[in-house]
């Protein structure tokens, strides 16, 4: 791989965005135990936005988007530095209840991971846990949410089915599904179309772009046509590192920074 | 002819050590299935001598609650009501399990969900321990703490169903636990982390997705510990005070198939019903573990499905 300048970047800065600032982090350090993934990475999310984060595996661009919420937690040995900023709040302490947090930062997984129950039981998953017994609540955020990611249509008569029973895209839209219907306001989705074929990708990407409407929406991919399709905002990361971030369209016709130019042209490594 | 050619119509050395190989394999897989086929032709056959020499019915021998296989009752039967030892070995198998169970779940998720390192690096270790002790070591603590404790708590002679119980509990628990380890183990990450990121607590995690995902795995480990208490003859022998009655209640001595197995054997004419009788007990206990082992195998086949 080609050496990269790592201290060059260009960050820019999201004065007057038309919508709030809806989460941002200052500064974000993850280490492993030793070994530090992420080197202060501050990047703002604009509400009802798409944000992509690109880069090559092992960029750190997964392990960011996992601290947001607080995945890294589970990790033994990790530790998260620096500061993530929601409803002016720094979530990234110890104060901060992390189960009541992620009602509101929701994660979708890059393979499809259903629980071993039916489809019904899948969404209100989340909803029982947090107290919520109402049936007829229950029945409407199930419809609602299963429209939403587009898969209302098709399981709508065969809601007490296993969800295993789905196919691989259909799987991943519930997973989308179960997400929304706790009505977080951030959505995280970690390369949430890699392990599906082209036209699942597709629906999936209209789903997203219909759900940005409602929610904000951070996506890490792979799929650098897929980032130019569907995003607003793209994050490059590199070594750990979040090099440059700027409007989907400037970063994809004028980067800035070598690493990213060559990554979205193709020359990369 | 060319030599390639040659070469080709000749089974060459490593051909030939490959069907060798296949042969001693072979050869290895048929003796096992001839001895355990021989295994269940003389156990059967003697086992099944009590119903068809001796005249006695499958169905007394089942239901009777006398054993005294050496004198007949005042209608001329035998007396060879096994039901007392069926019972027993039924009482403290389940009574084993129930009591194993708990604790073996609750062992599991420690070592797996709450705290992996201190898991590995402590409770594995004594459970292997556990498992490594002979059952007569089992069988004289239980003669020498729990029997005196259970007389002590509750009267009698502290010899009975209780004792044995409590024997049993401690020798299957390693087995169940480490199963359960296993199943719980086998759990895919992505499960947790599905069930996490939409905000459910670490005990909601572990008991509506982590347990329900792992129940086949558990329900196999707790057979596993039925079959192996089904069938341990001496700890139980020691604590179980070896009276072929029908128990009443936990704390009076009983008997289980497999004491009265250890007890008799050595005292019966080989041929004579008594002896015959024996051995339609033993037929008993193979066909349980049967039993046990396809029970293992369809919790596996209908866990494999819910994957």
């Amino acid at each position: 791989m080609a050496d990269y300048d790592l201290t060059q970047t260009h960050i820019i800065h999201l004065d007057e965005p038309k919508h709030e600032i809806a989460l941002s982090t200052e500064k974000l350090n993850v280490y492993y135990g030793e070994n530090r993934a992420m080197h202060d990475a501050s990047l703002q999310f604009e509400r009802y936005r798409i944000t992509a984060l690109i880069g090559a595996s092992g960029s750190g661009k997964s392990t960011y988007l996992r601290s947001l919420n607080r995945m890294n937690d589970n990790i033994a040995n990790s530790r998260v530095t620096g500061k993530i900023m929601y409803r002016d709040l720094n979530i990234n302490s110890d104060e901060i209840d992390v189960y009541k947090m992620r009602e509101h930062i929701g994660m979708v997984f890059q393979r499809p991971n259903p629980f071993a129950k039916s489809i019904y039981d899948n969404i209100t998953f989340a909803l029982k846990r947090h107290g919520q017994k109402d049936k007829k609540y229950l029945d409407e955020v199930v419809e609602t949410s299963l429209k939403q990611a587009a898969l209302w249509d098709q399981v709508k008569d065969s809601l007490g089915k296993s969800a295993l029973a789905l196919s691989g895209g259909q799987q991943q839209r519930l997973c989308i599904a179960r997400a929304i219907a706790m009505k977080p306001d951030i959505l995280l989705l970690d390369e949430p179309a890699s392990a599906l074929d082209p036209i699942s990708t597709n629906t999936v990407e209209e789903t997203l772009i219909r759900l940005k409407e409602e929610f904000t929406i951070v996506i890490v991919t792979h799929n650098m046509q897929q980032a130019a399709r569907i995003s607003d905002y793209t994050a490059f990361f590199h070594s750990g590192r979040a090099l440059e971030f700027d409007e989907t369209r400037k970063l994809f016709t004028r980067p800035k920074i070598k690493a990213a130019e060559d990554y979205v042209s193709g020359h990369f490594g | 002819m060319d030599p390639i050619k040659a070469s080709l119509l000749k089974k060459s050395r490593a051909a030939k050590s490959e069907t060798r190989g296949k042969l001693i394999s072979l050869v290895c897989i048929s003796l096992i299935v001839f001895i355990v086929l021989a295994i269940f032709y003389f156990v059967a056959s003697r086992g099944l001598a009590t119903f068809f020499k001796d005249k006695v019915s499958i169905g007394r021998f089942l239901t009777q609650s006398t054993w005294n296989p050496s004198l007949k009752d005042s209608h001329g039967h035998p007396e060879v009501g096994a039901l007392p030892m069926i019972m027993g070995s039924f009482g403290v198998t389940f009574l084993a399990a129930l009591l194993a169970t708990p604790f073996a779940i609750g062992a599991g998720i420690f070592m797996t969900e709450i705290s992996p390192k201190r898991g590995e690096k402590l409770l594995q270790p004594v459970m292997e321990l556990l498992v490594g002790i002979p059952s007569v070591v089992y069988g004289f603590i239980g003669l020498s703490v729990i029997v005196p404790a259970v007389r002590h708590l509750f009267g009698g002679s502290g010899f009975g169903i209780l004792a044995g119980t409590c024997v049993l509990f401690v020798m299957i628990l390693p087995t169940v636990t480490s199963m359960t380890v296993d199943a719980l183990k086998s759990v895919p990450r992505h499960y947790r982390e599905a069930s996490l990121a939409l905000g459910a607590t670490r005990w909601q995690t572990t008991w509506k997705v982590v347990l329900k995902a792992a129940t086949p795995g558990i329900l196999t480990g707790v057979v596993f510990g039925m079959a192996r208490a089904f069938g341990e003859a001496l700890a139980v022998q020691m604590v179980i005070g070896n009276a072929a009655l029908l128990p009443h209640n936990l704390i009076t001595p009983a008997s289980t198939l497999t004491s009265v197995l250890t007890m008799g054997m050595g005292n019966t004419v080989m041929g004579s019903l008594a002896n015959n009788a024996l051995w339609s007990l033993a037929l008993l206990l193979l066909l349980m573990s049967l039993l046990f082992n396809l029970l293992v195998r369809l919790i596996g086949r209908k866990g494999a499905m819910n994957r």
